[in-house]
């Protein structure tokens, strides 16, 4: 293998190559390798080609982590505008005649609100998708059972798109103050989840089929909930949003 | 260059590094392959790429294994609970319900224990052992009746699902060098806090105990949990994220500091999880 690499070559870099090491020049050495790299990747986080024109009635979320932030915020849009509609309907006493189940949807309906608000005004004007139009049409909400159905497809579905996001964000600087942020977010769908199933069918917090992939329970056997990537929750939440949305530049891996 | 010589070079202040390139041999054979294809002056910024793959690889693993072999410690102490939990519940006086929730719950725990130890192996690392002996659930007496009274095992219940949530969410960012166990660990940590809710709605719904609590976290509130607790909720309060006040009013919907609280869970450090659960463990 030395032989191959012959002839040396004569310039500053392997002169410094040559010398002795030390422990500390050479972490600086692989160190500097890795610095460079990731500027690379940042680099391609830094593509704004989220500008592309885009059809009429559709919204593009976009690339990078700014990406992952508004596929996040459409779907904390699409969740608060469900339980806003639920609490605010005049037949949800009546649908809900439990105070307590009324105080646990008010509370939900809250925390996704403040979910929606906070990706809101985190996530910079310039690169935030616009207000979405939710197409509630197919859910009855005087009815206790549509609505609780739709929102164990909603939680479950928020609770599987934070678990396959997560490492989707850059693993350095504000990619990690991201992914804990939707760590802080994602604990609380799943609380969320677990109420919606037992109000459903008290015990089914943590079992039973998972409803958003065919076969698969909610927690596998080896006790790991539902992970799914932006395109798979997208095909799954895009029958209750008006705009086309476009994920075709969000990261993959 | 004679890459050989570099090599001696950095065995003199590395004395493992032939074990690390024998380890990664695949990474070796890989550079040996495209060497052929490299024009000369390329060579010291691929041997670079090389070290890093030796080195960082060896290094995230081993990271990545501290972080797995702590949240193994804490589904052990998880797992041996809930056994003990799920065989007692019936003489405690648990509904048919509550008890098939304990096993539930039980199963998982095992389950996230037997999956730990696979991925630990899987990245060359010794997962770490415990056994029912190993941890003392009354917490020195502290909760004496932990298997006797039912809303003693469920109090103690919810601060163990309560501290796996967040001691899950402390951690993702430490594991961000390897996606798969990244997304896993995520995977777990929703199940938790799926069980600390259900957990909570048991506390609440037992007419023995009709604690003062909701699925979800409200401010530092330990829902009637004794003091000695308070450390799993401090710093759950919190109602800024990343300099966003979430108390406001949001088109004529009120968020007042008790849903900004509850809606987002907090972090904890391994230091500060370790301190709440060092009682339980022997």
């Amino acid at each position: 293998m030395a032989e191959n690499l012959e002839p040396t070559p004569v310039d500053e870099t392997s002169n410094r190559i040559n010398t002795p090491f030390n422990r500390r020049n050479f972490l600086k050495y692989t160190g500097l390798t890795m610095a460079a790299t990731a500027i690379v990747l940042t680099g391609c986080d830094d593509d704004d080609d989220d500008t592309t024109p885009m059809a009429e009635g559709s919204v593009n979320l976009g690339t990078g982590d700014v990406g992952i932030l508004n596929y996040a915020y459409a779907l904390e849009q699409l969740e608060a505008a469900f339980y806003t509609q639920v609490v605010a309907n005049a037949a949800f006493s009546t649908a809900f005649p439990s105070a307590l189940e009324r105080s646990i949807l008010t509370d939900i309906r809250n925390h996704e609100v403040a979910h929606r608000e906070f990706f809101k005004a985190a996530i910079p004007a310039a690169s935030r998708i616009p207000d979405l139009t939710p197409d509630f049409s197919a859910v009855n909400f005087s009815s206790r059972a549509s609505v609780l159905a739709t929102a164990k497809t909603f939680e479950d579905l928020g609770v599987a798109a934070y678990n396959g996001a997560g490492k989707l964000f850059t693993d350095t600087g504000n990619g990690l103050t991201y992914l804990t942020l939707a760590g802080k977010i994602v604990s609380v769908e799943a609380r969320h989840a677990a109420e919606i199933r037992d109000l459903i069918s008290n015990g089914d917090f943590a079992k039973g089929d998972s409803g958003i992939i065919a076969g698969r329970q909610i927690v596998d056997t080896n006790g790991l909930d539902v992970a799914l990537m932006p395109l798979e929750v997208l095909q799954r939440a895009q029958p209750f949003i008006k705009q086309t949305i476009v994920a075709t530049g969000l990261p993959t891996q | 260059m004679n890459i050989f010589n570099v090599i001696q070079e950095i065995e003199k202040v590395d004395p493992e590094v032939f074990d690390r390139l024998d380890a990664r041999r695949s990474v070796f054979k890989h550079f040996a392959g495209f060497s052929k294809k490299l024009v000369a002056t390329a060579v010291p910024l691929a041997f670079g790429s090389f070290l890093n793959k030796a080195y960082a690889q060896t290094g995230s693993n081993s990271a990545i294994v501290e972080v797995l072999n702590y949240a193994l410690t804490l589904e052990y102490l998880e797992a041996e609970f809930y056994k003990q939990a799920a065989t007692a519940s019936a003489a405690v006086g648990a509904p048919a319900a509550a008890q098939g929730a304990l096993a539930l719950i039980r199963d998982h725990e095992v389950a996230h224990v037997a999956f730990l130890r696979q991925a630990i192996t899987s990245l060359q690392g010794t997962p770490v052992m415990f056994t029912a002996a190993s941890f003392d659930f009354t917490a020195g007496g502290a909760f004496a009746d932990v298997f006797t009274n039912y809303g003693t095992m469920l109090a103690v219940a919810q601060a163990f699902e309560d501290t796996g949530v967040r001691a899950y969410k402390g951690q993702a960012g430490n594991l961000v060098a390897n996606n798969t166990i990244l997304q896993a660990a995520l995977q777990i940590h929703s199940v938790e806090a799926r069980h600390a809710a259900h957990i909570r709605r048991m506390r609440r719904d037992t007419p023995t105990i009709m604690a003062s609590v909701k699925p979800w976290i409200t401010g530092k509130d330990r829902g009637g949990l004794p003091a000695a607790t308070q450390p799993i909720y401090d710093g759950e309060e919190l109602t800024t994220q990343a300099t966003v006040n979430i108390i406001m009013n949001a088109g004529g919907i009120n968020i007042n500091a008790d849903s900004a609280s509850e809606a987002f869970d907090e972090p904890l450090t391994k230091t500060q999880v370790l301190a709440i659960v060092d009682p339980f463990i022997r």
